[in-house]
C-alpha cells in the first residue's frame, strides 16, 4: 500500500524538479524513490492485508512480485543516464511516467477486485503508449506508439467486456466472489455460457499484454521500435505485472473450472513457444531477436500456469525474477553498443531519418576481445534466457517444468525443451559474434554506475544459479 | 569431504590461474591440477572395496523440507562405479596440461582456467548422487569445451563447435524432462519430494513410463558418447578442436554418456531396457561396426583417431546393455583403459602435426628411424587400444565381449571384429606413420625430450599396470557393480 503512494507523490515530485532545469539531479533522485518504495514494500513482510475495502490485497507474493518489480525499475533507470545528455529527451517526465506505470503494475499484483484489475492495466498500458512514442524524432518510434495504441485499446476493450460479462453471470466484481460462483454453478449443473465466453475474454484481453501468441502481433514492431531503455522495461515489468494478474485471477477465480480452460492455454503455450522461438531464429536484429525472445519466455511462463498448483507461484515469481534480470542486463549491453556506432540514414516510406540501425548481430563482433567485461555480462544474459545451468535461468525453467510435471502434462514439457533447443541456437549466435569473430569494435566507456548495475545483475544470475534457495519461502 | 574438495579444488586452481600471468598460467594449471591429482589419488587409494557410498557430502540445496531433509540437494559421493570415472579425470587432466608444456596457446590464462572449469564439471558428474546436481554439471561441462573448441579451435570451428553445443544440449534437455517427471513422481516425504538417484531407483514406474523415460535419457547419453546414429557432430568437432580441447572430449567427456547409461538408466528404467534394451544394443552395435570401418578409411590421423573412439564406445555401450556383471565390469575398465589410450593417440597425432606440419598418412613415414623413444611409447599405446593381452585395452575388452556374447552369441560376433578391425587401422596407421622410406616432411624428425616424454611415459605405465595386474581396479568395482545387479534383475 505505502509503496503505491510513495511512487504516486514521487511522480508529482519529478514532474516539479523537471521545472528546475537540473537534469543530472533527476536520475539519483529517482533512484532514491524507488529505493525507498522497494524498502517499505517488504515492512509488511509476513502479513496478508486487504486495502480499500477488500479491492487490493498485499501479501507476500504481493510483496515479491512488488519487489521484481521495483528491482527492474531500478535497474532500468540506472542504465538511462545517457537520457541527460540528450537534448531531446525530457527526463523528467519519462521518470514520472515510469513511477506512475508502475503504480499501475503493483495494482494488477495485487488486485482482488476485478475494476482494481482494469485501472492498474490501463494505467501501466497508457504509460507504455507515450514511452514507446518517445524517441520522437524517429519515425518508428512513432509508428510503434501508434501499432501499440491502437492494439492495446483494443484488447483494453475485450478485457472489459469480459469483465462485464463476468458480472452479468456472477454478480460479482470481487475475485473470490467469481470463484465461488464457478465452483457453485459447476457443481449445480446448468448453463454457464455467460461466465465461460467471459472468462475467456478476460483471458484474452491478459494474454494479448503478456504477448503470448496468437495475440502476440503487435509485439515485434513495438519492441524494436520503442527506445531500447523503454524496451527493457516493458519486457520485464509489464510481462511480471501480467503474469502475477494472471496467476492471481487464474488462481482465486478460475481454478475451480481447471478442466475447462486449461486445454486452451495449452494450446496458447504451444503456439506461444512455437512462434516465439522459431521466429527469432530469422532475426538478424538482436533487438528483434529479444522481442521474439520475451514472447517465447511468455510461453514458457504459460507452462507454469497450465499446470497451476502450489507450485506454479513460486516458479512465476522466480522467472520473471531471472528473465528480467537478464533482460535487462542484455539491453544494457545493447545499448552502449548502439550508441557507440555511427548513425546512419533509414527510409521510411518516403522520409528518410538518421538512427542507429546497428542492433544487428554484426555489431556485437569481437565485442568480447576489446570489453571482457561487457561480453561477459551479455553471455551469462545469454546463457540464462537459454536456461543453461550455473544461471538463475535454468532454475527458472525447472520450476515452471516441475509445475506442469505435476498436472502430469509431460507432452507440454517435451515441446517446451525442444524449443529451449532452439532458444540456444538464437541466443548462441551474439555470443558467437562477441567472442569468435572478428570484429571492429573499439573499447566501449562504461560509466561506472552503469557498470555496477550490470556486474549487479551479473552476479545475481549466477548466485541465483547456485543457490535457488536464496530465494525461497515465504510465499 | 574429500569429493566436495574434488569438485572445488579445480574451481580455485582455476581461479588462480585466471589472475596468475601469462607466462605462469601453464604452471599454475599444471601445479592445480596435480594438486587435484592427489585428492583423487588419497580417494583411489584409501577407497575401500564395498558397495558403499564414500567420502561424501550432503547439503539442501533447493526444495527441502524444514528439518532439511529430501528436495534438490547438493550431494556428492564416490562409489564403485564413480571411482574409475573420478580417477581417469583426475589423472587424464594434468597430462593433459603438461602435453601443451612445449606450444603456446593465445590468452593462456583462460584458455587453462576453461581446461580446470571442464575438469571440476567432469568430477561433478562422476560423484554426483542427486539426479539434478547430475544435470547440472552434465550441462556445465559443455560450457568449457565449447569455448575452448570455438576459441582455440581451427579455421572450421565456429560452425562446427555449434553444431555439436546444440546437439548435445538437444540431447540433455530431453534428460531433463524425464529428471523432472522422476522427480515429482517421488513420494513425499515431509512435504517434499526427493531428487536423490537412489530414490529414483526405489520406483517403480509403469512400463510404458519406462519406455519414454528410457529414450529421454538414451538419447541424451547417446549423444555424449555417441552411439550410431547419433555421432554426426563427432569427427568433425575432434578434429576442428585444439588437441587438448579433443582429449578431453574423448578421454573423459564421453565417459560421462557410459557413466549415465550405469548409473541411471540401468537400475532407474529396468522395465524399460528390457523392452529396449536390445535396440540400443543393436545401434551400438552397427556403430562398431560402421566406426571401424570408416577409421579404416581414414588419411588423418585425428580423425582416424576420432572413428576409433567412436568404434570403441559403441563396444562399451554394448557392454552395458548386456546387464551382465562382466559387461559392466568391462565397462568400468574399458572407461579408464580407453581414456589413457585416447588421450596418448591423440597427443602423438598432435606431435607428429607440430613437427611435420600435417596429419596425413600419405605424407608421412619413416619418422622411426631417429625416434626410439616415440617409437615404443607410441607402439605400446597403439597396442593397448588394439586390446593386445597383458595390455590395458585387452581387460576391458575381453570383459565387454564376454558379456556381449553371453547376452547374444550373433550380436558378440558381431561385436567381436572390432578386435580384428581396430587392430587393421591401428597398425595401418602405425606402419603408414612410422615405417617406411622417410618422407621430406619427416627426415627432421627429432626425438622426444622434456615433458612430452613424460606424458607418453606415464600413460604407457598405467597401460601396464591395467593390463598386468587388472585386479588392482577391478576389486574395487566389484561390490558396487553386484549391488546394481540386484537392481537390474
Amino acid at each position: 500500500m505505502l509503496p503505491i503512494i510513495l511512487l504516486s507523490l514521487s511522480g508529482i515530485a519529478l514532474l516539479f524538479l523537471g521545472f528546475q532545469k537540473s537534469r543530472a539531479l533527476l536520475l539519483p533522485a529517482t533512484l532514491l524513490f524507488v529505493l525507498i518504495a522497494f524498502v517499505t514494500n517488504f515492512l509488511d513482510w509476513g502479513k496478508t492485508y486487504m486495502y480499500f475495502r477488500d479491492m487490493l490485497l498485499v501479501d507476500n507474493l504481493a510483496m515479491i512480485f512488488t519487489g521484481i518489480v521495483l528491482l527492474s525499475t531500478f535497474m532500468v533507470v540506472a542504465l538511462s543516464g545517457s537520457l541527460a545528455d540528450d537534448e531531446d529527451a525530457q527526463p523528467a517526465e519519462y521518470y514520472a511516467i515510469l513511477l506512475f506505470s508502475l503504480v499501475g503494475a503493483i495494482m494488477m499484483i495485487g488486485f482482488e477486485n476485478l475494476i482494481m484489475l482494469f485501472v492498474g492495466v490501463e494505467i501501466l498500458s497508457v504509460a507504455m503508449y507515450i514511452l514507446t512514442g518517445s524517441d520522437k524524432r524517429n519515425l518508428r518510434s512513432n509508428e510503434a506508439a501508434l501499432k501499440y495504441f491502437l492494439m492495446g485499446a483494443f484488447a483494453t476493450g475485450i478485457l472489459l467486456f469480459g469483465m462485464a460479462l463476468l458480472y452479468g453471470a456472477t454478480g460479482s466484481f470481487v475475485l473470490s466472489g467469481i470463484g465461488n460462483y464457478a465452483v457453485g454453478a459447476t457443481n449445480a449443473g446448468g448453463s454457464m455460457l455467460l461466465f465461460y465466453v467471459g472468462m475467456f475474454m478476460l483471458l484474452i484481453g491478459m494474454l494479448f499484454k503478456v504477448s503470448a501468441a496468437p495475440f502476440h502481433f503487435w509485439t515485434p514492431d513495438v519492441y524494436d521500435g520503442a527506445p531500447s531503455l523503454f524496451t527493457a522495461y516493458m519486457s520485464t515489468v509489464v510481462k511480471t505485472a501480467g503474469f502475477a494478474a494472471l496467476l492471481r485471477i487464474l488462481t482465486v477465480s478460475f481454478s475451480g473450472v481447471y478442466n475447462f480452460w486449461w486445454v486452451a492455454l495449452a494450446a496458447v503455450t504451444v503456439l506461444t513457444l512455437l512462434i516465439g522461438n522459431i521466429t527469432a531464429v530469422y532475426q538478424t536484429s538482436f533487438k528483434r531477436m529479444m522481442a521474439y525472445s520475451s514472447i517465447s519466455h511468455a510461453g514458457y511462463l504459460l507452462v507454469g500456469l497450465v499446470g497451476l498448483s502450489q507450485a506454479s507461484k513460486q516458479a512465476i515469481a522466480f522467472y520473471s525474477l531471472a528473465y528480467s534480470l537478464s533482460t535487462i542486463a542484455a539491453f544494457g549491453v545493447l545499448m552502449l553498443v548502439a550508441r557507440n556506432r555511427p548513425l546512419n540514414a533509414v527510409a521510411f516510406g518516403d522520409q528518410t531519418t538518421l538512427a542507429r540501425t546497428d542492433e544487428n548481430y554484426d555489431a556485437f563482433n569481437g565485442l568480447a576481445r576489446k570489453n571482457p567485461l561487457l561480453g561477459f555480462v551479455m553471455a551469462v544474459s545469454m546463457l540464462s534466457l537459454a536456461g543453461i545451468p550455473l544461471t538463475a535461468g535454468f532454475w527458472g525453467k525447472f520450476m515452471v517444468f516441475s509445475a506442469a510435471a505435476d498436472r502430469g502434462a509431460i507432452w507440454l514439457l517435451v515441446v517446451a525443451v525442444l524449443m529451449s533447443a532452439v532458444g540456444i541456437y538464437y541466443y548462441f549466435r551474439v555470443v558467437i559474434a562477441m567472442y569468435f569473430r572478428e570484429g571492429q569494435t573499439d573499447e566501449i566507456r562504461v560509466a561506472p554506475f552503469y557498470k555496477i548495475v550490470l556486474i549487479a545483475a551479473t552476479v545475481l544470475t549466477l548466485l541465483l544459479g547456485l543457490l535457488p534457495n536464496l530465494f525461497q519461502g515465504g510465499i | 569431504m574429500l569429493t566436495l574438495f574434488l569438485v572445488l579444488f579445480p574451481v580455485v586452481a582455476a581461479a588462480a590461474v585466471l589472475l596468475s600471468t601469462n607466462a605462469t598460467a601453464k604452471t599454475t594449471a599444471l601445479v592445480g591440477a596435480i594438486g587435484e591429482l592427489l585428492i583423487a589419488g588419497l580417494a583411489f587409494f584409501t577407497f575401500a572395496a564395498n558397495d558403499q557410498y564414500q567420502f561424501g557430502f550432503d547439503y539442501a540445496w533447493f526444495e527441502a523440507a524444514a528439518n532439511g531433509t529430501g528436495g534438490v540437494r547438493l550431494s556428492g559421493a564416490i562409489d564403485g562405479i564413480s571411482l574409475l570415472p573420478v580417477v581417469l579425470t583426475g589423472l587424464v587432466t594434468p597430462l593433459i596440461i603438461l602435453s601443451t608444456f612445449k606450444q603456446t596457446y593465445a590468452r593462456p590464462t583462460s584458455f587453462y582456467a576453461l581446461i580446470l572449469f571442464m575438469q571440476a564439471a567432469l568430477m561433478g558428474v562422476f560423484v554426483a548422487r542427486d539426479g539434478f546436481l547430475f544435470y547440472f554439471f552434465f550441462e556445465a561441462a559443455l560450457i568449457p569445451i565449447y569455448f575452448l573448441a570455438a576459441m582455440w579451435g581451427g579455421e572450421n570451428r565456429i560452425a562446427v563447435t555449434f553444431k555439436f553445443f546444440v546437439y548435445t544440449i538437444f540431447g540433455s534437455l530431453l534428460m531433463l524432462v524425464a529428471l523432472v517427471y522422476l522427480y515429482r513422481q517421488t513420494p513425499l516425504v515431509n512435504g517434499v519430494h526427493s531428487a536423490a538417484i537412489a530414490d529414483f531407483y526405489a520406483l517403480n514406474l509403469p512400463a510404458k513410463a519406462q519406455g519414454w523415460v528410457f529414450w529421454a535419457f538414451f538419447i541424451a547419453f547417446a549423444v555424449k558418447m555417441p552411439l550410431f546414429p547419433f555421432h554426426t557432430w563427432q569427427p568433425d568437432t575432434y578434429v576442428e578442436s585444439p588437441t587438448p580441447a579433443t582429449m578431453l572430449l574423448a578421454g573423459i567427456m564421453l565417459k560421462m554418456g557410459v557413466y549415465g547409461l550405469i548409473r541411471l538408466i540401468l537400475p532407474v528404467v529396468p522395465e524399460g531396457v528390457n523392452i529396449w534394451g536390445s535396440t540400443a544394443m543393436i545401434m551400438a552395435v552397427i556403430g562398431i561396426v560402421y566406426g571401424a570401418i570408416i577409421a579404416i578409411r581414414q588419411r588423418d590421423m585425428k580423425r582416424l583417431i576420432a572413428y576409433s573412439s567412436f568404434s570403441h564406445v559403441g563396444l562399451m555401450a554394448a557392454g552395458v546393455f548386456s546387464r551382465s556383471e562382466m559387461g559392466l565390469q568391462g565397462a568400468l575398465i574399458q572407461m579408464l583403459a580407453h581414456g589413457i589410450n585416447v588421450v596418448g593417440l591423440f597427443f602423438i597425432a598432435e606431435l607428429i602435426l607440430q613437427r611435420t606440419g600435417t596429419r596425413q598418412l600419405d605424407q608421412l613415414g619413416g619418422i622411426t628411424r631417429n625416434t626410439p623413444r616415440l617409437t615404443v611409447y607410441f607402439l605400446i599405446i597403439l597396442l593397448g587400444s588394439v586390446a593386445l593381452p597383458l595390455t590395458n585395452g585387452f581387460v576391458g575388452e575381453f570383459l565387454l565381449l564376454a558379456g556381449v556374447y553371453g547376452y547374444n552369441h550373433y550380436i558378440g560376433l558381431a561385436a567381436g571384429l572390432t578386435i580384428i578391425f581396430g587392430a587393421v587401422y591401428m597398425l595401418r596407421m602405425y606402419q603408414k606413420s612410422m615405417f617406411g622410406q622417410p618422407a621430406p616432411r619427416t627426415a627432421a624428425f627429432a626425438d622426444l625430450a622434456g615433458s612430452d616424454s613424460y606424458v607418453l611415459l606415464i600413460l604407457c605405465v598405467f597401460v601396464f599396470w591395467m593390463g598386468l595386474y587388472p585386479a588392482s581396479f577391478l576389486k574395487l568395482t566389484e561390490p558396487a557393480v553386484l549391488n546394481l545387479m540386484q537392481f537390474i534383475k
